[in-house]
């Protein structure tokens, strides 16, 4: 498609100012009370109630009057020609109302395809043939569930299959080409590149100790427990559709749908309700949404689509998916001085990726992680497959997973080369603290950080001195230990308008927040909560503001027709934009709840101080106004000539990217004979900014380290030679369970951002990207004595098994 | 993930069961704890016309030793292995097994009968019931036979049973002098099928073995016993080399397939692995060792 070379270089253009030096602390900031809950507090989480008494009401609990059910028949292939579909007998089927195929979705105006978010196209259902195993060939739309489920089986699809190409390295060969709609026949969708590559072929050839890699980072899927889905009711008297769905960016999803379908787009109300977790996984449209759609617009009646766990497992976005080849080099002081990196991303039938636009690979250039170097130079090319469309950004800010265990893996390969302890070597190379603002050779300004201070706590919390002790013992008497580092950096946020949008809509996010006579307020938010506890977050910012307590604060968010614009939940952005917005928003009130203050004290507003909850007249704090007062007089009793309320509304275009980070460090224990890894210990320390809500970080965190525990050891999505899934259920998707879980040991640092209004910098994504090299490194610790140098991926008991008996060792 | 139609039947007695399956023959399923049959029917990989529900009849979830027996009754559930004073006590093996069944919600739920009836070779009670010698006692339209363990598996998912004979009680030998016993499973994950597992009954004079049964888990399309590990035990001083002769006997007897689980090689690897800590587990207990 197009060569964006260009896109590093706008990078270079944040502001002054917005980064700068910060003190880095251990305190957590309070300054409101426990009625008021602002910042610091670890206020139980409002949505919990609903949650815990299983109230929630998501996408499938939506029940309409008259509604219809929706089932998909799907490809038994991954790559094959379709010559008939023959629906007569399903159609025939008491209860049957309608079968819809590609020929009718081409006849309703062309929606037999649609964009992707990286402005692809991707079939919504085929005509000429399928390209992946799974994919949507046509859907039945019944009176119930159950008939829709048994009218699947007597459509007749006849298929000629093709030969699938599910190697990525094999389809760049172009001997089968998956997308033979497009021009140019080829499976190469782009090339892209970030650094100087010249530079770095210098550094490298200066270079004492240069140390390669290849590593595959697995193809995995999100697995968030609630699937997708969609109710979609359509309205014909009135020309609306209602679109209930499970989507992360409800309002980005309402301007999709109403360009492609031709809907006027304030006939379209887009209605995310509770979500069962996301992940990045709800981001895109998938195929199911747009028949739904489809399907209520046909048959004028509200229809219900949702999908079973294999239908969710086999055909929505995976993630990751990265073959790399990475080169490190040293100079004669042990110090990392280039790394020049190429990769091979399997986008599989379309580049259905959900990155900003111009950044086909994310943020992948944030490669050289917290390491100062000289140079780097990155190139990825992106290639289609018979598999199905990704990648989406799993928990990782786009691509930062991929970066970080990378450059996590190849620090350690380096300090074991050069036969350096590998938390001395990380000090040794780190970013330091008096760089910061830092600019990265890839083009990236940290905004601020302070790598030691992180890595320090968690060596002190986990005795990295005695650990090693103990492994050295350990190793004499045959037995396996290994200790694991990974000193990640985050790139989260997105993002500033100049460099980020999605299909031309930039990524800023909103608040509006409006103060009701009483003094409680409402709050709505561009964003879309899954889990994260929105509710809590955001009245926890707002209370911190304008001391109206949290609980007093209703927080809504998901419904097009009520909350302001907004790019919506991914990539750690919540915090970092709609955050910044609510208090923005917050602010603007504040200055006009300053003006009524005034005139109800009869002094001027240079005479008037903020104190937490009120204005009050400086030397004299008896005369003033709590918040409740100056929002009940915005109503009954505001200045002449002012507008009446007491509500803003802001959007938030952030100067720059945040960059959290964090140091973790984990333990395990091998067994010989059967190549079990042991995760004994698994010590976190994240630095995300100031904390809003500790309880609900940790709470994050340890989500998201078990979300990287997973693909560390036990996640793939594996497919045979003939492009057949072969974990399409979770007896075969291995997510790991409490059992599987370390006792997580959690800590933090606060290194403010200098940038964001509150300085916090996002936390839902450090532990997901941070923990996969941790414990792979731990792994390859405790075998780098037999000649182990790297192990991809999730690091099998038979991986480890292999590794073992070609040392010779045994049980 | 929608099964299939069928008809349902919720009979409370064992007869009125075996009625009802001499009946509807091949059309019926028995649904016991469900939780190899109702993901199957999910799958519709499983479509059968008719259920036969034996949850109902309160007569077949028992626990008790009765002469030279451990009689179980084939609704027991597995979590009541797990909690059992007299398993943990007397039969370790069968306590063992019932601590890696499946997971806790799979075991609320499952039946040791069930899990013997599906004949899946994948399934932990097999393999334990081998190295017991249990025996099986089935009740049909002329009444219970006794069927010995090593006659009961005849192939993938077929047992020694017809479609018309229900799984009423599993009998375990009681243990006698020098008995010690051992189940050792590995697998990918909790709630897993197991990549492999060993189960061990031995019984010891001092050092020696004088007698041995081993059962191996997920290694071969029938429930298997490893007679070369136990011919490689019998009659013989358990010494470090005698138990790997076993291990090695079962790793070369056995007959895995490959699948996500590993290789052929690790699989048999595994086994070999699995089959001597059983053994030496199985010997400190006999010794009264570590239970």
């Amino acid at each position: 498609m197009t060569h964006l070379d260009d896109s590093v270089q706008t990078m270079h253009s944040v502001p002054e100012g917005s980064s700068a030096q910060v003190e880095t602390t251990e305190e957590i900031r309070i300054t409101t009370p426990e009625n008021v809950c602002g910042m610091g507090h670890r206020m139980k989480r409002k949505e919990d109630p609903r949650f815990i008494r299983g109230q929630g009401r998501y996408v499938d609990d939506v029940k309409l009057p008259g509604m219809l059910y929706m089932d998909i028949v799907r490809s038994p292939y991954a790559h094959a020609k379709i010559l008939n579909i023959d629906a007569s007998e399903a159609l025939a089927m008491d209860g049957v109302v309608a079968v819809i195929t590609g020929k009718d979705l081409e006849a309703a105006g062309g929606l037999h395809w649609m964009p992707t978010l990286m402005s692809d196209t991707q079939m919504v259902l085929p005509i000429e043939k399928v390209v992946y195993f799974a994919q949507e060939v046509c859907a039945v739309i019944a009176t119930e569930r159950y008939i829709a489920a048994d009218a699947i089986e007597k459509v007749y699809v006849e298929y000629d299959p093709l030969d699938a190409v599910v190697d990525p390295f094999e389809a760049m060969k172009d001997k089968v080409i998956v997308r033979d709609d497009k021009e140019k026949k080829t499976n190469h969708i782009w090339h892209w590149e970030a650094g100087d590559k010249e530079a770095t072929d210098k550094v490298f050839a200066d270079a004492t100790t240069v140390v390669k890699e290849k590593m595959h980072i697995p193809r995995i899927h999100v697995s968030s427990i609630e699937t997708c889905g969609m109710v979609a009711n359509y309205d014909a008297t009135m020309g609306k559709m209602q679109l209930y769905m499970t989507t992360q960016a409800p309002h980005a999803i309402r301007t999709v749908f109403a360009l492609v379908s031709g809907l006027p787009e304030h006939k379209i109300q887009v209605i995310a309700p509770d979500i069962g977790g996301g992940f990045g996984g709800k981001v895109p449209v998938y195929p199911g949404y747009v028949i739904c759609a489809v399907a209520s617009l046909v048959t004028g009646k509200p229809v219900k689509w949702i999908e079973d766990r294999s239908e969710n497992l086999q055909a929505d976005s995976f993630a990751r998916d990265y073959h790399i080849e990475a080169e490190m080099a040293a100079d004669a002081d042990g110090k990392i001085t280039g790394m020049r990196v190429k990769t091979l991303a399997d986008n599989g039938a379309a580049d259905a990726a959900a990155n900003p636009s111009k950044f086909p690979a994310g943020m992948y250039s944030i490669c050289t992680g917290s390491y100062d170097m000289k140079a780097a130079h990155v190139e990825v090319d992106g290639v289609y497959t018979t598999k199905p469309p990704g990648g989406v950004a799993y928990r990782c800010s786009f691509r930062v997973t991929e970066a970080v265990h990378m450059v996590e893996r190849m620090v350690e390969i380096m300090a074991h080369q050069l036969g350096e302890d590998p938390a001395d070597f990380r000090k040794k190379n780190f970013i330091q603290p008096d760089q910061f603002p830092y600019k990265s050779p890839t083009g990236w300004e940290y905004d601020s950080g302070n790598y030691p201070a992180a890595l320090d706590k968690a060596l002190e919390m986990i005795d990295y001195r005695a650990l090693r002790q103990e492994q050295a013992e350990k190793r004499a008497r045959g037995e396996l230990m290994g200790i694991g580092i990974s000193s990640f950096t985050e790139v989260v946020g997105a993002g500033n308008s100049r460099d980020f949008d999605i299909l031309g809509i930039k990524m800023f996010d909103s608040a509006e927040v409006r103060i009701h006579p009483t003094g409680k307020a409402i709050a709505r938010f561009g964003t879309k909560s899954q889990g994260q506890a929105h509710e809590t977050t955001y009245a926890q910012i707002i209370a911190e503001e304008l001391g109206i307590p949290a609980a007093d604060i209703e927080v809504e968010e998901g419904d097009t027709d009520t909350a302001p614009y907004g790019l919506g939940t991914y990539a750690s952005r919540s915090t970092p934009t709609a955050g910044a917005a609510g208090v923005m928003a917050a602010r603007k009130i504040k200055a006009k709840a300053k003006k009524i203050a005034a005139y109800l004290l009869e002094v001027g507003e240079d005479d008037l101080e903020w104190n937490m909850d009120r204005f009050q007249v400086k030397g004299s704090p008896d005369q003033h106004k709590t918040i409740q007062d100056l929002a009940f007089a915005a109503y009954t009793n505001h200045p002449h000539g002012m507008e009446a309320g007491l509500e803003a509304t802001d959007y938030y275009d952030p100067p720059n990217m945040t960059f959290p980070f964090g140091s973790y460090i984990c333990v395990v224990d091998i067994d010989k004979g059967t190549g079990h890894i042991k995760v004994r210990r698994f010590v976190a320390i994240d630095d995300c900014g100031n904390i809003i809500n500790p309880m609900i970080v940790e709470g994050q965190v340890h989500g998201g380290l078990t979300q990287g525990l997973a693909p560390a050891l036990y996640e793939e999505i594996v497919y045979d030679e003939y492009g057949q899934n072969l974990t399409g259920t979770f007896a075969d998707y291995l997510l790991p369970t409490a059992v599987e879980s370390p006792k997580w040991e959690t800590g933090h640092t606060i290194t403010p951002s200098p940038h964001h209004p509150i300085g916090a910098k996002g936390v839902g994504e450090s532990p997901t990207v941070g923990a996969p090299p941790a414990i792979a490194n731990a792994v390859v610790d405790a075998l780098w004595h037999l000649g182990v140098r790297h192990l991809d991926i999730p690091i099998t008991p038979e991986k480890v098994w292999k590794a073992l008996r070609d040392a010779g060792v045994s049980d | 993930m929608i099964p299939g139609e069928f008809e349902y039947h919720a009979p409370s007695t064992v007869d009125e069961a075996v009625a009802l399956l001499d009946r509807l023959g091949d059309e019926a399923k028995i649904l016991a704890g469900g939780h190899s049959l109702v993901p199957a029917m999910r799958f519709r990989l499983a479509q059968p016309a008719h259920l036969v529900d034996i949850n109902g009849i309160d007569d077949l979830a028992y626990l008790r030793e009765e002469g030279d027996h451990l009689a179980i009754g084939a609704m027991t559930r597995e979590s009541a292995l797990e909690h059992s004073d007299l398993v943990a006590r007397r039969y370790p093996m069968l306590a063992d097994a019932g601590h890696v069944i499946a997971d806790p919600l799979v075991r609320n739920r499952g039946t040791v009968g069930g899990n013997l009836a599906h004949a899946d070779p994948a399934n932990d009670h097999p393999a334990v019931m081998l190295a017991y010698g249990a025996t099986l006692v089935a009740q049909g339209p002329g009444g219970r036979r006794e069927i010995a363990v090593d006659d009961f598996f005849t192939g993938l998912f077929e047992s020694a049973m017809a479609a018309n004979e229900i799984l009423v009680e599993i009998r375990v030998p009681a243990p006698g002098a020098g008995n010690g016993e051992a189940y050792e499973k590995f697998e990918r994950k909790v709630g897993d099928y197991a990549i492999s597992a060993a189960a061990v009954r031995l019984t010891m004079s001092g050092n020696t073995c004088t007698a041995a049964r081993v059962g191996l888990t997920n290694v071969s399309a029938v429930p298997m016993r490893s007679a070369g590990a136990e011919a490689a035990m019998a009659g013989k001083e358990l010494t470090e080399e005698v138990i790997e002769a076993a291990g090695q006997a079962a790793a070369g007897e056995c007959d895995p397939s490959a699948d996500l689980r590993g290789s052929e090689a690790y699989k048999r690897d595994v086994t070999r692995v699995l089959v001597k800590r059983a053994i030496r587990k199985a010997m400190a207990r006999a010794q009264g060792g570590a239970a």
